[in-house]
């Protein structure tokens, strides 16, 4: 933890009523300014204790504070450098230990998940029955299983989908590992609206993880392995620009030269990548397809990686603005995390839950057709608290409303009424 | 390091008992988060905190302390700039975090009723469906609680028209430093209890429930911002407004050092090349808003600015905002270190008090930055410093304490709106002769006479009612000449 970093804290307080985990337990420790704190503590000799582990735990990484602070504090390297710190000297409880182990030991890895599909199709109307055993016997798991999405039919994207119209740019394209195993249908909407829009997309095969579920976990090395791994595959595309549709994976792509400023040959080689947001490219490329009125309306809900750690919130608002007949409406206290923050509704399921609940109550409140976000994570979680009402949620990728739009397709293509 | 706290094990048995774990802190490393408020240098690690949930466990809380005679400190959001929050190594530190519900907005009779722990902006937002807000506006509202501004009498940029919070309050449910819960009412008969209350900083008790008043939102609202040369051109404005019959909801002043902050900071966008800006807001009817705009702008022009922007829509009215009510913590992005004075002075000696801050700054190599409420004379220069350099934090407390001389020799005031808390108890006797702080005493016996709540705050010592913790000692020599009476 850099002391330079800490000392920037100036401890006005601003960023505390944007911090979820504040707004639910209202302490001091829960809060980034309290969490900045224990990070003094600990640089300046106390140890880390299991309480101070605790805390940096329920962290969900969600950089509202980052957006919040007037003076610039680099909370988002911070909590990074502590979560390392927090991996090398806390030691956890078995349970805990075995738990982590088993999600870090499938989440970044395509094959394993894949792997997973068919017992979890096979399970899949014994899942419900099977909550409450689960529940009773750790709520981390219930939480994994109630969270595990129906397993769709795989989608392949073939490696190269060429421009429709006149070529306007060649991009690469990132398929991520849940993205592609659990929302295919995310993927190939991406695809598409950037074929329609003029571009020639490069979707090497095999990709693997691009690192950030491990480096938001405090596994760096792990992280730099899997960044290693994914700028070969697409220097060996032979692009220069690469579209990233989930939120969480385009904020540690973007910050592979930080993650590897250690091996200056390979920060080096990440930094002639460009790694970049699909609605942050299609808002520079600017339209160049018709697009067909989509008559709905639709809540636009702000996925923390996107908002808050990418600064991207304009863009896909105007996006959805430039479809006809489709209205856009916010969602109050936008700012706060729906308490999906990657793997944090598997680890802290309690707070992520009745984060989820506060935010679902938020998007039905504002009664729209259709809630869209950038994160397939968080509109599942979003609409599972909505299940737990008993309300039927209809969500959807950016990318997808785009996708009906150019395809002319109607509302009811997305399952909006 | 701080001192270490005191073992409260008996009383924090009883607050489990009371409040049940999760309301109970007593854990070494969790305490130390609650070690200082925003005034960083003072710290204390409170022997335990808690964090009731309702008026009744705050009472338990405080009979508890009484009944052992401990002291207890109260904490909202802890933004509080003149250290009183700081908790005591020996007490309870009652945090209102978790007050937090907003009971009641009754737009009819204009008011709304919340918990302590409540945002100042919550409020607003509350309110803003039914064309309502709450006035006053510390550039914190979006974090400080109204419990806190109740305490501290906290005002904004909008006090200059609206009020301070003194003006917006009209009840409030308290808890007497002896655990009884009272309602103190404006419209209750005889002496102004709520008055003497508000303002107290934490010393008279603890707010459990407050009733503010809510004002209608204006027709109109025009922000202008004016670029001049330098800081004393804009003062030549800001007095000739006054003079010219005109109360703005707002004057604001930054200099250049403040300007190149908030720049850093948020990137406002301010004219380029100003030594000094000023911010004035108009509002109210339209006609009314029209006619006095004209006025202010060109006075502006004819006292020197060489560039006035106008915004009358929300969105750029913010952007003109932005700069202004980041400038506190922004100085962070142009200094390691620095601290916040808070001083007023009559807005006619602005200009000389101004360039008397300037020698200073040039005589001990010390860097200030002032951003201030112009319209009410009040000052907040930010002295910058940096701690790693020898001395320069020593340089920084004079340059800081020597600007609130300046401004007592101006005929002002040691705080506008930031409080006493502990930082500035050392400056009263010089605002004030001994007399006058016995009598401040007597008040404070009253309501608090074992000095439980908040001691060692505003006041340099304990007088009259004892040491801590103990009992009174001796007679004030206002109450032996029977010129005043305790009960
Ligand atoms: C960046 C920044 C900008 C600021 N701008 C302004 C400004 O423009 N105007 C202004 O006036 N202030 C300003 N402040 C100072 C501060 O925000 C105010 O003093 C505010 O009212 C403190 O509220 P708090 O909830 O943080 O109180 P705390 O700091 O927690 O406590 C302040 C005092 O109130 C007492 N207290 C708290 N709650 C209660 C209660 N329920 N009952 C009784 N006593 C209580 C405490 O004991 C303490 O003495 C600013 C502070 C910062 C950090
Ligand atoms: S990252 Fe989110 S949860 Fe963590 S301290 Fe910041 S605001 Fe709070
Ligand atoms: S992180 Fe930023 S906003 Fe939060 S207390 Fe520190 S300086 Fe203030």
């Amino acid at each position: 933890m850099d002391p330079e970093l800490i000392k920037d804290c100036v401890h006005c307080g601003f960023c505390l009523p944007t911090c979820p985990t504040y707004a639910l337990w209202g302490e001091e420790m829960d809060s980034p300014r309290g969490r900045i704190h224990l990070m003094k503590q600990h640089v300046e000799g106390t140890p880390l204790t299991p309480e101070m582990a605790g805390h940096f735990d329920a962290c969900l990484g969600c950089m509202a504070c980052v957006t919040a602070c007037p003076s610039g504090v680099r909370y988002d390297t911070l909590i990074e450098q502590t979560r390392a710190e927090v991996e090398r000297t806390h030691r956890r409880g078995w349970d805990e230990r075995a738990f982590r182990a088993l999600v870090f030991g499938l989440f970044p890895h395509p094959r394993r998940l894949r792997a997973l599909r068919l017992p979890l199709k096979l399970t899949e109307r014994l899942r419900p029955r099977l909550a409450p055993l689960l529940e009773r016997l750790d709520p981390r798991l219930a939480a994994m299983a109630a969270l595990a999405p129906p397993v769709p039919r795989r989608t392949l994207i073939p490696p190269l989908v060429a421009a429709r119209g006149e070529r306007r740019a060649v991009v690469g394209m990132l398929t991520g590992c849940v993205q592609a195993e659990f929302f295919p249908r995310v993927n190939a909407a991406t695809a598409r609206v950037l074929a329609l829009e003029g571009c020639d997309v490069v979707v090497p095969p095999r990709q693997g993880c691009c690192g950030a579920l491990s480096v938001h976990s405090g596994r760096p090395e792990e992280a730099a392995r899997f960044a290693r791994r994914t700028i070969a595959t697409f220097e060996r595309a032979g692009v220069e620009t690469v579209i990233v549709n989930a939120a969480g994976c385009g904020s540690s792509t973007k910050e592979y030269a930080d993650l590897l400023a250690g091996d200056p040959a390979w920060a080096e080689r990440a930094r002639a990548l460009r790694f970049v947001d699909l609605a942050e490219f299609l808002a520079e490329l600017g339209p160049a397809a018709e697009r067909h009125p989509l008559p709905m309306t639709v809540a636009y809900h702000d996925a923390c990686h996107l908002a808050h750690a990418q600064g991207v919130r304009a863009q896909p608002r105007a996006l959805l603005a430039g479809v006809p007949e489709l209205r856009v409406r916010e969602i109050p206290d936008a700012a706060m995390c729906c308490g999906s923050a990657g793997t944090y509704n598997l680890f802290q399921p309690e707070a992520a839950r009745e984060l989820g609940d506060r935010k679902a109550e938020q998007v039905l409140g504002v009664g729209a057709d259709l809630l869209v976000s950038a994160n397939p994570g968080c509109t599942m979680q979003i609409a599972s608290a909505a299940r737990r009402r008993g309300e039927e949620l209809r969500v959807a990728h950016t990318a997808e409303v785009l996708d009906a739009s150019l395809r002319g397709l109607s509302p009811a293509a997305l399952g909006a009424p | 390091m701080t001192p270490a706290p005191a073992d409260l094990s008996g009383l924090s048995g009883r607050f489990l008992a009371m409040l049940g774990p999760h309301g109970v802190i007593t854990d070494p490393v969790r305490l130390r988060t609650y070690e200082c408020d925003g005034l960083t240098y003072h710290r204390a690690t409170p022997a335990v905190v808690v964090l009731p949930e309702t008026a009744e466990q705050v009472a338990a809380v405080v009979r508890a302390c009484h009944e052992t005679g401990t002291p207890f400190v109260a904490r909202g959001s802890g933004t509080g700039l003149s250290g009183g929050a700081l908790p005591r190594s020996d007490g309870v530190l009652i945090v209102t975090s978790r007050m937090r519900r907003i009971l009641e907005i009754d737009v009819e009779n204009r008011r709304a009723v919340v918990e302590p722990g409540v945002t100042n902006l919550a409020i607003t937002e509350a309110a803003r469906p039914y064309g309502y807000y709450y006035a006053p506006d510390p550039s914190s509202q979006q974090i400080c609680s109204i419990g806190g501004n109740v305490a501290e009498n906290s005002g904004g940029a909008h006090c200059l028209k609206y009020g301070f919070t003194v003006n917006h309050v009209l009840a409030v449910e308290l808890v007497t430093p002896e655990g009884e819960i009272v309602l103190l009412d404006a419209m209750d008969p005889g002496y102004d209890l709520l008055g003497a209350f508000i303002g107290s900083e934490g010393t008279l008790g603890i707010a459990t429930k407050i009733t503010v008043r809510l004002s209608r939102e204006p027709e109109t609202v025009t922000t202008l911002l004016a670029a001049f040369p330098d800081v004393e051109t804009g003062g030549v404005a800001v007095s000739a407004i006054i003079g010219a019959g005109i109360v703005p909801a707002a004057i604001e002043m930054m200099d250049a050092l403040a300007i190149e902050a908030a720049e850093a900071a948020v990137r406002c966008d301010y004219p380029p090349g100003a030594g000094a800006v000023l911010i004035v807001e108009l509002d109210g009817p339209h006609a009314e808003v029209a006619h006095e705009f004209a006025r202010v702008d060109a006075i502006c022009r004819e006292s020197g600015a060489f560039a006035v922007r106008v915004a009358d829509d929300p969105a750029r009215r913010a952007a003109i905002w932005k700069g202004r009510r980041s400038a506190f913590a922004a100085v962070g992005r142009i200094s390691p270190a620095y601290l916040v004075q808070d001083g007023v002075v009559p807005r006619t000696a602005l200009p000389a008090v101004l360039a008397g801050i300037e020698r200073l700054s040039a005589r001990y190599g010390i860097r200030v930055a002032n951003v201030f409420h112009a319209g009410d004379g009040n000052l907040h220069p930010l002295v910058l410093f940096d701690d790693a350099e020898e001395g320069a934090g020593e340089r920084a407390e004079l340059v800081s304490g020597e600007i609130l001389d300046l401004c007592l020799e101006h005929g002002g005031s040691i705080t506008g709106e930031h409080g006493v808390g502990v930082d500035k108890s050392r400056y009263m006797p010089k605002m004030f002769t001994a007399e006058d702080l016995d009598t401040m005493q007597l008040v404070r016996c009253a309501f608090d006479p074992r000095n439980l709540s908040n001691p060692g705050k505003i006041f340099p010592t304990p007088r009259l009612c004892g040491e801590v913790p103990g009992v009174r000692k001796g007679v004030h020599p206002l109450v032996a000449s029977g010129e005043a009476d305790l009960f």
